[in-house]
């Protein structure tokens, strides 16, 4: 795993344990600027906990996530903090804050972190909000609003300011299907046009393979397959069969949790 | 055999009971750093005063209502009742010195953070253990802003400074309730109801000391509702439970607070 200088985020042989559970074993990974991708596995298999380890909110067992070149979990409090501003993130539930507007939610980081008139920080906001079609929105509190529309503000938020990378934890649940290519598209466009790499936590295998560059299946604490959408289509590698055609009979086995749930996934395309 | 299991519940007994020593004694050094972690990252709260300004609107002016009815009433009945005992002994124009001197010193302070701990207290826990359920004080530090500053501490600050003032409300709620009871309805004298508490009550030994009791007060129960709440097992149970220990601990430990504070204020005065 070479450091070219198109690189933004490399996992390199990353171990991590919950009480001494392991839970990821040795994972590898590069991002590149401007890339979309995927990860993909069955529930529990440990990708929200990767997306806490690339943002550092807990410490790898062994091994490191090197962000924008720099070693995310030898960083101090302060250095952690200033890198965070380079990443956004879409948490599974949008996470707004209750206490503030629509607005006030998406204006929530241009407030802390800049000194911009509020004029400018009016016009910006309105900006993201129009990008997730909420414009009309934006005096609503998050109490008001259903929970796609939730998602889509918890979207235009994490992009407030322009981040060099965002992570997306399952972006696509509970959507209908206008609001979940919408979202899709969009994660894409802000990787063509403003050249953000994404990370794209999701069960959606046919939607996400729409957008993404790249795919990786996690199970077992491994990287079970990686390659291309192409690649993952054409794939006769049983575990990538299984799990993008929803099979049930495969190198997954029976009792585990993923089965039932992509199954479900089964069923979502079938009314998309 | 019969012997053996006695012994043996004694055994479990004692253990459980080690346990919940040991696992008391390490909460309180929790919550212990975590009180110094808030006043450590209260720079922001201080530079950014209307954050705290937001919050003394939810802890404060939330809070009135109860503390100025419940302030008349106590006097109302501090009123009767002082009234009631007084006049045996003749002397029915103390009441306004007895319903003061209660209040001021102990009635104020430790009824006012009594209710404030249920109303205002509970209301902190619940908000920042359900912020915490829903992960935004996750998404918070996501956004790179350390939600102990930007939303513990503001809320601290604001519970710490409200609660004088409600005590003090409370006492003068107190002291005109008596007013209303004694003098308007019952007919003690207006003069001597104000001047012998004017006389009585001394500025430094009861209004200062119900002012410093009040202020602990308010330390500790917005302490406790912070900390529960940050505390909170992030799910709907976790901050229900979390919400009572706040009431019902903060309600303990002004009870033992104001026995110490008494016990030092007053030792050796009158
Ligand atoms: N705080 C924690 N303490 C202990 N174990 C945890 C904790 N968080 C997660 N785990 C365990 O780590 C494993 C991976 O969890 P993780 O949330 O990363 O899964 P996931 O792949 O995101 O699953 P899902 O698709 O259901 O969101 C699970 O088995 C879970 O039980
Ligand atoms: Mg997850």
């Amino acid at each position: 795993m070479s450091m070219t200088p198109e690189t933004l985020v490399e996992v390199h042989d990353l171990n991590f344990s919950y009480d001494r559970r392991p839970i990821l074993k040795g994972v590898h990974m590069t991002m590149q600027r401007g890339q979309v991708v995927a990860i993909m596995g069955g529930s529990g298999s440990g990708k929200t906990t990767l997306l806490r380890l690339i943002s550092g909110a807990i410490k790898p067992t062994s091994g490191y996530v090197r962000f924008a070149g720099e070693v995310v979990h030898e960083l101090n409090r302060d250095a952690l903090f200033k890198l965070r501003r380079k990443m956004g993130m879409l948490f599974q539930f949008g996470a707004l804050f209750t206490d503030l507007s629509v607005f006030d939610n998406v204006a929530f980081q241009m407030r802390e972190h800049t000194n911009l008139p509020e004029s400018m920080i009016r016009d910006l906001v309105l900006m993201k909000l129009h990008a997730v079609g909420l414009r009309g929105a934006h005096h609503l509190m998050p109490n008001a609003l259903s929970g796609g529309m939730a998602r889509r503000v918890a979207l235009a938020r994490s992009i407030a300011l322009d981040p060099m990378l965002i992570m997306y934890d399952e972006p696509f649940t509970g959507l209908d299907p206008i609001s979940l290519s919408v979202i899709g598209n969009l994660i894409r466009r802000l990787s063509d046009a403003l050249g953000m790499t994404s990370i794209v936590v999701t069960h959606d295998v046919q939607e996400s393979l729409k957008i993404v560059d790249y795919v990786y299946f996690i199970a077992d604490g491994v990287i079970a397959a990686q390659g291309t959408p192409q690649e993952v289509r054409q794939s006769v590698a049983p575990f990538v069969h299984q799990f993008v055609h929803g099979e049930e009979d495969g190198p997954v086995p029976f009792h585990y949790p993923a089965q039932s749930y992509s199954r479900d996934l089964d069923l979502e395309d079938s009314i998309a | 055999m019969l012997k053996r299991i006695v012994s043996g519940r004694i055994v479990s007994g004692i253990q459980s009971i080690g346990h919940r020593v040991i696992e008391s004694t390490w909460r309180l050094g929790y919550a212990s750093r975590f009180f110094i972690l808030v006043l450590l990252k209260s720079g922001t709260s201080l530079r950014r005063f209307n954050l705290v300004v937001r919050e003394l609107y939810f802890t404060g002016v939330l809070s009135l209502i109860i503390i100025v009815v419940s302030g008349l009433f106590v006097g109302m009945v501090l009123g009767l009742q002082g009234y009631e005992t007084l006049q045996k002994y003749g002397s029915e124009s103390a009441v306004g010195t007895l319903v003061a001197l209660s209040l001021v010193r102990e009635l104020g302070p430790v009824v006012a953070a009594l209710l404030f701990a249920s109303r205002a207290g509970s209301a902190i826990t619940a908000e920042i253990g359900l912020m915490k359920a829903t992960e935004q004080l996750a998404a918070m530090g996501m956004m790179a802003v350390d939600p102990v500053a930007r939303v513990v501490a503001p809320r601290f600050w604001a519970g710490v400074i409200s609660m004088p003032f409600l005590a003090a409300i409370f006492s003068v709620m107190g002291v005109f309730g008596g007013y209303l009871v004694t003098v308007i309805f019952i007919g003690v004298d207006e003069g001597s109801y104000w001047s012998q508490m004017q006389s009585a009550v001394d500025f430094r030994f009861d209004i200062l000391n119900g002012f410093i009791k009040s202020c602990f007060f308010g330390v500790a129960v917005t302490a406790i509702a912070v900390f529960e709440g940050y505390d909170a097992p992030p799910t709907a149970e976790g901050v229900s439970g979390a919400t009572t220990r706040t009431v019902v601990t903060s309600s303990l430990v002004i009870l033992g607070l104001d026995f110490i504070l008494t016990a030092f204020m007053f030792r050796g005065v009158s």
